[in-house]
C-alpha cells in the first residue's frame, strides 16, 4: 500500500523583548542560575503578572506578516499542571481566544514547487524555568531564569505530506521571525523550536490517522530526521497489523530515533480558565494600522523587488532572501560595486556559501565582508582580475590577509592586457607544441574548437593565470586560425 | 487613650497632645495583655513599631505629618510585609518571610502609620468564623465563646477591642464586612480594582478586595484615601482617580434613594436583626433618605455560584505552594509526587483542601461548562441586576449577616451553613460593587451589621451615609464590656 503522511508542526519561539512577559526582570540568555527571576516570576505568594506591552506588538506584527486575522479580543487563560520548574503551578497561555489566527504562508520546495500552508494560530505564552538533573547528585536543580521568557506558538494546519515541506516550513518561520526582528531565532539557545505532529493515512483518504507529537525538536536536520523515522516507524507498525497510538515521544539524535516521553504527561487535565489576573487583551485597528505601517520589508516583498531591480532570476531572488542577513549582505556589497548585482549574486551563491558551510560560520559574521568582497568584484569588473584569479584571492581575504586589492598587488595577480606581452606568449606556446599543432590542423573544423583550449591553458599557465583570458582566446583563435589554413 | 477613633488621635497627634510613642506602647501593651485571650494576633513587632513611631513623632514635629503619621494600624496577615512573617494562618506560610510589601502595606507605610503587627484569619482567608486558623480560632470581644466572624477576624477583633484603632482586611465574599458585623466595628469593601491586590495573597483573584476596618466611617475614609489607587503592578487596578472621601462625609442625605431588597429580607433573617435594620432605615428616613423597594430576585443563586468561581480559583491560586520554592515541605520525599502530595496533603488544613477540592472538579475536563462557565454568566446576570436597581437608588442598604455571631465551633462541621452566613455580602463581590458594614444594634449583647451597598467607585457616597448615620448613633462608640 501507497501511504501517504501528513504534518504539522508546532513551532515556540522566544520573543526578544527586553524584559518577561508578565514581569519586569531581564529577559536574556545565559546569565548565572536564579539572577534573572523576580518575585513574579518565582511565582511568590501575592506577586502578581502584568502584560509586557512589547509582546503584543510583536505578536500582531508576526500575525500581519503572515496575512492572518489579529484578535479584537484575545485572553489569557492558565494552563494548570504540577511541575518542579513550573512556578506557579500553572502557565499563563492563550487556549480559546488567541491572539493570532486563520494565517498563511508560501514555501518553496527542493523540487522548485512552491506550496501554501495554513497557519491555524499562533498564541502568546510564558515559558517554564529549567530543571537540571546533572549537577545536584540525589537533587534535581532549578533554574528560573528562563520562567517568563515571552514565547509565541505557532501552530500549522496539518498541511504538510514529507519532511523536506516541514523543514522547508520551518526555515520559512524562522526566517520570517528574523526579518521581523521579533526573535533572534538562536536554536542552540532554544529560542526556536518545535514540536512535530505526525500521522499516515492510505494515499486517497482524506481521514486523518492517530498522530503521534514528538516534542522539543531544536534543529532543521533533527526535524527531518525525527519525522522520517516517525513516518517509517508508524508504516511498519500499521503494515504489521497493529495500531499507533497517540503518543508524546522525543527524538533522540544519538540513536536516531523518537521514544515515548514518561508516561505520567498522558493524564494530564489541565484545567484551562482565564486568568483573572489579567484583563483581555483588546486590539483596535489603529494600533494594527501603525504596526502593519512599521513592518519591515518581507522576504516575498524583497524576493520580488530583487528580481525587477536587479534583474535576478527567480532563483537566485529567492535564495538571496531566504534569510535577512543574506539579503542585507547583497544589498550591501552591490551597493559598493558600479551595479554588480549578478556577479555578487553568483559570489555570495558559490564562493562564498561554500566557505560559510565549510567552517560552519552565518553570514552576519562571515570573515568576508560585504564590502571586501564588493572590492573583490570591482576588480573583477575592471578586468583588473581573471574569475580563476579571483578565486585565488577570495581564498587569501578568508584566511583574513586583507582586502582585494591588497592581496592583488602583494601577490602581483594583476591581470596582464598588455596586448604586445600576450603575444609574446601566444606565439611561444605555439613554438612549443608542434605536436598539437599538427593535431589542430588535421582535425576537422568542428572539432578545432576544442584543441584550442590546450592553448588556452598553455598561455594562462605561463602567465600564472594573469593574462586576460578574453584576449588570449582572441589572439589564439586568429593565429591558429592562420597556421590551420597554412 | 485607646478608645479614641482613628480621627480624634490624628488630632491629637498633629497638636502634640500625645505622642506616636505613647500611642503605639498603649496599644502593644494592651495588644500583649489581651492576644492570649482573643488570639487576634499572629505575629507582634514591638521594636520595629516603636522604632517607627519615633520617626513618626519627628515628623510630626517637623510639621511634615499627614492625617496616618503615627497612627498604629495592623495588617491581615494576608499582606506581604517585607522582611517580616507573612503566613496567611497556613502551615504552609508559617515559616514564610515576605521579601517584599504589598502596595496596601508600601502605601500605609508611606502615609506614616506604624504597623504593630499580623492579625489572625482563616487560613487562606477561607472561611466566615476565623476558626480555620493555623494558630487556633480569634475569639469575639463581645463574648469568648463565640466567633468573631471571618475571615478577617483578627482585624475586626483588634479595632473592636480597642488594641489598634484601624486595620486592614481582604473581603472574597464578606471577609471584611461580616467580622465587622459580628463585632461591631466599620468595614469596608471597596470597588473591585479600587484597591490594589499586588502583594495581597491571592485566594480569588476575580474576588478579592483589600480595605479598612475601622471605629467609624470617618476613619475608614481616612484608611482607603492612603490604600487606594492604580497600580501598574496589578493588571486589574482601576485608573479612575480616587475621590476625596473625608471631604463628602458631612454632606446631606436630604433627598437620598435608599433601594431595599424584598429578597434579603426572608424568614432565615434573624427578627432582632430585621428589627435593628428596620429602625436603622427610620432614622435615615428621618434625615431626609426615601426608601425604594427593588428586585434583586437571583440573589439566592449568589452562593453557589461564589463557590463555583471562588473555588475555581482558589485551586489555581493556591497551586504554588508545591514545597519547591518556598513555604513548608515535608520531610524525606521519596520522589517529586511525593514531595508535591505530602507537603500540600500536611501543609494545608481541612478547609483549604475541601474549596482546592471542589474548585479542581468544577474545572476539570467533561465540567467546566457545567460549573464554571454557568456560574460566569450567573455571575454576569447578577451584576446586571445590581447595574439595573442602582439606576433608581443611590444605594441598597441589606443586613450584612442574618444572625449575630455563632458559638465557636458550631458551624465547623457544617460548611454549608457556614457558608451561608455569607448570604447577604457574596453577591456583592460577584458584583463588584463596593460595600461598607456598621454597627445599627445588639441583640442579647452581641452586634448588628448594616450593610450600605454602592454604585462602582461610589465609595464617597456610601461613606457618606454611614457617617450621617453615625452622627445621628452611637452604637459604633460602644466597646466591648472587658477591653474599655
Amino acid at each position: 500500500m501507497q501511504w501517504e503522511p501528513v504534518i504539522g508542526l508546532e513551532i515556540h519561539v522566544q520573543l526578544a523583548t527586553k524584559s518577561k512577559i508578565f514581569s519586569g526582570a531581564a529577559n536574556r540568555f545565559g546569565a548565572a542560575a536564579n539572577t534573572q527571576a523576580c518575585a513574579v516570576d518565582l511565582g511568590l505568594p501575592g506577586a502578581l503578572p502584568v502584560t509586557n506591552e512589547a509582546v503584543l506588538r510583536m505578536a500582531v506584527k508576526f500575525g500581519l506578516a503572515v496575512d492572518a486575522t489579529i484578535a479584537k479580543r484575545s485572553v489569557f487563560a492558565r494552563k494548570n499542571y504540577f511541575y518542579p520548574d513550573l512556578p506557579k503551578g500553572y502557565q499563563i497561555s492563550q487556549y480559546e481566544l488567541p491572539i493570532v489566527h486563520d494565517g498563511r504562508i508560501r514555501i518553496e520546495l527542493r523540487d522548485g514547487a512552491v506550496k501554501e500552508v495554513g497557519i491555524t494560530r499562533a498564541h502568546l505564552e510564558e515559558d517554564a524555568g529549567k530543571s537540571m538533573h546533572e549537577d545536584f547528585p540525589g537533587f534535581t536543580g532549578i533554574d528560573l531564569n528562563r520562567a517568563g521568557t515571552p514565547l509565541i506558538e505557532i501552530v500549522s494546519e496539518p498541511d504538510m505530506r514529507a519532511a523536506g515541506e516541514a523543514v522547508a516550513y520551518m526555515k520559512k518561520i524562522h526566517s520570517l521571525v528574523r526579518y521581523l526582528e521579533i526573535s533572534d531565532g538562536n536554536m542552540q539557545e532554544g529560542s526556536f523550536r518545535c514540536d512535530a505532529n505526525v500521522s499516515i493515512r492510505p494515499k486517497g483518504e482524506t481521514k486523518l490517522g492517530t498522530r503521534t507529537e514528538t516534542k522539543n525538536i531544536n534543529s532543521f536536520r533533527f526535524v527531518e530526521q525525527a519525522i522520517n523515522y516517525e513516518i517509517h516507524r508508524q508504516i511498519a507498525v500499521v503494515e504489521a497489523g497493529n495500531e499507533v497510538f497517540q503518543e508524546t515521544l522525543l527524538f533522540d539524535p544519538v540513536k536516531n530515533e523518537t521514544r515515548p516521553m514518561r508516561s505520567k504527561e498522558e493524564a494530564n487535565d489541565y484545567r484551562y480558565f482565564p486568568d483573572p489576573d489579567l484583563p483581555p487583551v483588546v486590539i483596535d485597528n489603529a494600533y494594527i494600522e501603525t504596526i502593519r505601517a512599521q513592518l519591515p520589508e518581507l522576504p516575498e516583498q524583497k524576493r520580488r523587488r530583487f528580481m525587477d531591480d536587479f534583474g535576478l532570476s527567480e532563483y537566485d531572488s529567492s535564495y538571496l532572501t531566504a534569510s535577512k542577513d543574506t539579503a542585507d549582505y547583497f544589498e550591501t556589497a552591490v551597493a559598493a560595486t558600479k551595479g554588480e548585482a549578478k556577479l555578487i549574486a553568483n559570489w555570495i551563491m558559490s564562493e562564498l556559501s561554500a566557505a560559510l558551510n565549510r567552517d560552519n560560520i552565518d553570514i552576519n559574521v562571515a570573515r568576508v565582508t560585504a564590502e571586501m568582497l564588493a572590492g573583490l568584484v570591482n576588480r573583477i569588473a575592471d578586468n583588473t582580475v581573471s574569475n580563476k584569479i579571483a578565486r585565488q584571492v577570495f581564498g587569501a581575504m578568508w584566511r583574513g590577509e586583507g582586502s582585494a586589492d591588497d592581496i592583488i598587488e602583494k601577490q602581483g595577480l594583476k591581470q596582464v592586457t598588455d596586448t604586445g606581452e600576450i603575444e609574446k606568449s601566444v606565439d611561444e606556446v605555439i613554438a612549443e607544441s608542434g605536436a598539437q599543432l599538427e593535431q589542430y590542423r588535421n582535425a576537422p573544423p568542428e572539432k578545432q574548437g576544442k584543441l584550442v583550449g590546450y592553448f588556452v591553458g598553455q598561455v594562462m599557465k605561463k602567465s600564472r593565470g594573469k593574462a586576460n583570458p578574453k584576449q588570449v582566446n582572441q589572439l589564439l583563435s586568429a593565429k591558429l586560425k592562420n597556421l590551420g589554413r597554412g | 487613650m485607646h478608645e479614641f477613633t482613628l480621627a480624634e488621635l490624628s488630632h491629637l497627634l498633629q497638636k502634640r497632645e500625645i505622642s506616636s510613642v505613647e500611642l503605639v506602647e498603649t496599644c502593644l501593651e494592651r495588644a500583649e495583655q489581651f492576644n492570649d485571650g482573643l488570639n487576634c494576633f499572629i505575629s507582634l513587632f514591638p521594636e520595629p513599631a516603636l522604632e517607627r513611631a519615633r520617626h513618626a513623632d519627628e515628623l510630626i514635629g517637623g510639621g511634615k505629618a499627614g492625617p496616618l503619621t503615627g497612627i498604629p494600624v495592623v495588617h491581615k496577615d494576608i499582606f506581604c510585609t517585607g522582611g517580616f512573617k507573612t503566613s496567611c494562618a497556613s502551615k504552609m506560610l508559617d515559616n514564610f518571610i515576605a521579601p517584599y510589601d504589598a502596595t496596601v502595606v508600601d502605601k500605609l507605610n508611606m502615609a506614616g502609620s506604624v504597623m504593630l503587627g499580623k492579625t489572625n484569619m482563616d487560613e487562606f482567608a477561607m472561611g466566615s468564623s476565623s476558626e480555620t486558623s493555623f494558630y487556633g480560632p480569634v475569639r469575639n470581644p463581645w463574648d469568648a465563646s463565640r466567633v468573631p466572624g471571618g475571615s478577617s477576624g483578627g482585624s475586626a477583633c483588634a479595632v473592636s477591642a480597642r488594641l489598634a484603632p484601624a486595620a486592614t482586611g481582604t473581603d472574597t465574599g464578606g471577609s471584611i464586612r461580616q467580622p465587622a458585623a459580628l463585632c461591631g466595628v466599620t468595614g469596608l469593601k471597596p470597588t473591585y480594582g479600587r484597591v490594589s491586590r499586588y502583594g495581597m495573597i491571592a485566594f480569588a483573584s476575580s474576588l478579592d478586595q483589600g480595605g479598612p476596618i475601622t471605629q467609624t466611617a470617618e476613619d475608614a475614609a481616612l484608611m482607603l484615601a492612603a490604600m487606594s489607587g492604580f497600580d501598574e503592578n496589578d493588571a486589574t487596578s482601576a485608573e479612575a482617580g480616587v475621590d476625596n472621601y473625608t471631604a463628602t462625609l458631612n454632606k446631606e442625605i436630604k433627598g437620598l434613594k435608599i433601594g431595599l431588597p424584598a429578597e434579603y429580607f426572608s424568614e432565615q433573617l434573624e427578627r432582632p436583626v430585621t428589627d435593628a435594620i428596620t429602625a436603622a432605615l427610620n432614622l435615615l428616613e428621618e434625615a431626609g433618605a426615601s426608601i425604594i423597594e427593588i428586585e434583586l430576585p437571583n440573589t439566592e443563586l449568589s452562593i453557589p455560584v461564589y463557590y463555583v468561581i471562588a473555588s475555581a480559583e482558589c485551586s489555581s491560586n493556591l497551586s504554588r505552594y508545591d514545597g519547591v520554592r518556598f513555604g513548608y515541605r515535608c520531610d524525606n520525599p521519596k520522589d517529586i509526587d511525593d514531595l508535591f502530595c505530602r507537603s500540600r496533603g500536611e501543609g494545608f488544613g481541612d478547609e483549604v483542601k475541601r474549596r482546592i477540592m471542589i474548585g479542581t472538579y468544577v474545572l476539570s475536563a467533561g465540567y467546566y461548562d457545567a460549573y464554571y462557565l454557568k456560574a460566569q454568566q450567573i455571575r454576569r446576570m447578577l451584576r446586571d441586576e445590581f447595574s439595573n436597581a442602582l439606576k433608581q437608588v443611590d444605594v441598597i442598604i441589606t443586613p450584612t449577616t442574618p444572625s449575630t455571631a455563632f458559638p465557636l465551633g458550631a458551624r465547623v462541621d457544617d460548611p454549608v451553613s457556614m457558608y451561608l452566613s455569607d448570604i447577604y455580602t457574596v453577591s456583592v463581590n460577584l458584583a463588584g460593587l463596593p460595600a461598607i458594614s456598621i454597627p445599627v444594634g445588639f441583640n442579647d449583647g452581641l452586634p448588628i451589621g448594616m450593610q450600605v451597598i454602592g454604585d462602582y467607585f461610589g465609595e464617597a457616597r456610601i461613606l457618606n451615609v454611614a457617617h450621617q448615620y453615625q452622627q445621628i448613633t452611637d452604637w459604633h462608640k460602644r466597646v466591648p464590656r472587658d477591653y474599655q
